[in-house]
């Protein structure tokens, strides 16, 4: 028998029977798109998170200063136990390094700013040029801070989005001097609205130069310095560089602790990876039912269809025409299911999406490749038996049933 | 040329722990052209000798030479291939597929066989027409009378140009008269050159036959060709 003329003979047999069809095909979708909404979800919250941290910045080494980890004995330590300040001077000399793209040292306090009689409490960054395109702020108008001697301070200031519009509404802003803390700085830049980033709301931040900031808050010590690595595959060495830069130059102690944000970001992922994983198995027992529901259908199928076969052998049919037939019925069904399914998942993920738009809740490749491959493989793996089953019959046994 | 050679046939079955004995010790020759039929009584074993004849049931022992060649050793699959080019079988409840049309009832061996889909087409349309169902190709068989479906039973039958047609009490489903028009066209195809053997109940349908087998109890009780055979 051709297998065109197999494909067609499976199809009409299937369409023979619309009831049993259509419930087995709609048992073999549901399955599918299970899987693909349920992995859509995880790999939604997966992608939500690492988005989030994402925009801290790309590639980013941070160093903070203090030790938090347990060292072995250092004979610096037997001197001085304080660790020492982690200095502008220090994150300058950082800039050498070749891992590094961008170094943006960080000092942090907070600070009153008034403008026309409005005087609110904000957050104060002290940074520099390079600490906007580091964590991946845009402006909405004007200009960063000035690209300038890191010791030099120019009385400039970048304002949040809030912050423009609590003080200045709908009046231009650049160009204006507001008054922080004691200092008069011209607001040169405000940042487009970004909203909440692991903590730091900046749209109520007012970005100044770093030295402005330490002689405002009276401190030498920086909060942060921020390293933006070359790439992806230079985070590791750059790291290594850093440490061993500001060992060197704090006389061989190692009072600082670096960290990357590839390390936090890669431990989110494993962890929500693990999750849409774990999700995917719970769906994929639905895949399985449906795989025995399908082999119970061509089960009854072949009891139904008995004298059928019997007609079919007694035309010439080989057993392996026969098995095939029933094979290639089960296979349709699983194979129409899936697709359904999948349609069904996509727009379940679809509907998820426009609900919860900051969700994006897109399945992933492998969830759909592995519930596709599933469903039609557990499709053919139970059709196999009955299939066997119509082939063994009886000739003679099989066309006295009627 | 003998078309059919059984020589000592045996077919027993186990009913519970009784053995039946369908067939014992039968010896039959039958020649290509021939038209016979089988009658007996219920239990007989006409049924058991026309599935053997078909090749759909094998025998305990004994030998079946079908145009010269021993088919008792023959796989279930090679059984398959003779079955599909050399036998047409005709059932008392027609045996057509439900959800097929005639025209496709009437191709499903050509389509089994794995002939090209232009001559399937080509010579369901002849058989269509020669069996006068040119107007009723796409009818599915619960839109047709009794006597419609077994003229596309027989058609199917013969579409793949048989040497031999069993019929199994080919008329027991129909009236008298559609019944007569059946066996007239069995007798055409007959006439045409094809063996056929036809199980019946109807002594006016065994009578047309040019030889009558009995059976009785598994074995053959009367043959009226047995002398012309002897004589030969």
């Amino acid at each position: 028998m051709r297998a065109a003329d197999i494909l067609r003979f499976a199809r009409d047999a299937a369409a023979g029977y619309p009831m049993r069809t259509s419930l087995s095909v709609l048992a073999m979708s549901i399955g599918v798109a299970a899987v693909v909404v349920l992995t859509a979800l995880g790999d939604g919250a997966r992608r939500y998170v690492v988005g989030q941290f994402s925009s801290l910045g790309t590639n980013l080494v941070i160093v903070l200063p203090g030790r938090s980890g347990t060292g072995g004995f250092n004979p610096a330590n037997a001197i001085t136990s304080t660790p020492r300040d982690l200095t502008v001077d220090d994150a300058a000399s950082l800039r050498r390094l070749p891992g590094a793209r961008r170094i943006a040292p960080l000092a942090v306090g907070t600070s009153e700013i008034s403008y026309g009689g409005k005087l609110r409490e904000v957050m104060v960054a002290g940074a520099t040029a390079e600490f906007i395109p580091i964590r991946n702020f845009e402006l909405a108008q004007g200009l960063g801070l000035p690209d300038e001697d890191w010791n030099r301070g120019s009385p400039v200031a970048v304002i949040g989005a809030k912050i423009h519009e609590e003080l200045f509404g709908n009046a231009p802003a650049i160009g204006r001097l507001v008054r922080v803390g004691d200092r008069r700085l011209r607001v040169v830049g405000v940042l487009k609205p970004i909203g909440q980033g692991l903590g730091m709301n900046t749209d109520e931040l007012v970005i100044i130069p770093v030295s402005l900031a330490q002689a405002m808050f009276d401190s030498n010590t920086l909060f942060r310095i921020m390293i933006e690595a070359s790439s992806r595959e230079a985070i590791p060495a750059t790291k290594e560089q850093v440490t061993a830069m500001l060992k060197q130059r704090h006389r061989g102690e190692e009072d600082v602790t670096v960290i990357t944000q590839d390390a936090v970001l890669a431990t989110f992922d494993k962890l929500l990876g693990a999750l849409t994983l774990g999700v995917a198995g719970i769906a994929a027992i639905s895949l399985a039912v449906a795989g025995i529901l399908v082999m119970n259908v061509m089960l009854v199928a072949v009891t139904q269809r008995t004298g059928e076969i019997g007609l079919l052998k007694a035309l010439g049919a080989s057993a392996r025409t026969i098995r095939l037939a029933f094979l290639a019925e089960a296979a349709m069904l699983s194979a129409v299911g899936a697709l359904l399914g999948y349609l069904l998942g996509q727009l379940g993920a679809f509907a998820l999406r426009q609900f919860f738009p900051v969700f994006p809740a897109y399945p992933p490749d492998w969830a759909v490749i592995a519930a596709l491959g599933t469903a039609l493989a557990t499709g053919l793996l139970f059709g196999v038996m009955p299939a066997r089953r119509a082939a063994r019959l009886d000739p003679v046994q099989a066309l006295m049933k009627r | 040329m003998p078309l059919i050679e059984l020589a000592a046939i045996e077919r027993r079955f186990l009913l519970g722990d009784t053995t039946v004995r369908a067939l014992t010790g039968l010896d039959l020759r039958i020649d290509a052209g021939e038209y016979v039929a089988v009658m007996g009584p219920s239990g007989s074993g006409k049924s058991t000798l026309l599935n053997l004849l078909g090749l759909l049931d094998r025998p305990n022992e004994g030998s079946y030479r079908l145009e010269g060649r021993d088919v008792t050793t023959l796989s279930p699959d090679e059984l398959a291939g003779v079955r599909s080019r050399r036998i047409g079988f005709v059932f008392q409840s027609f045996h057509l597929v439900p959800r097929l049309s005639a025209a496709e009832n009437i191709a499903l061996p050509m389509t089994l066989a794995g002939i090209p889909l232009p001559e399937r087409r080509q010579r369901v349309a002849r058989a269509l027409q020669d069996f006068g169902l040119a107007n009723r190709a796409d009818h599915k068989p619960d839109q047709l009378s009794g006597g419609q479906r077994q003229r596309v039973a027989i058609a199917r039958a013969t579409i793949m140009q048989p040497a031999l047609i069993l019929a199994d009490e080919p008329t027991g489903n129909l009236d008298r008269h559609t019944g007569d028009e059946v066996v007239n066209l069995l007798e055409t195809l007959n006439a045409g050159g094809v063996t056929l053997i036809v199980v019946t109940h109807d002594q006016g349908m065994g009578a047309r036959a040019r030889r009558q087998l009995v059976m009785e109890d598994g074995h053959l009780q009367y043959d009226s060709g047995q002398n012309a055979h002897a004589r030969r």
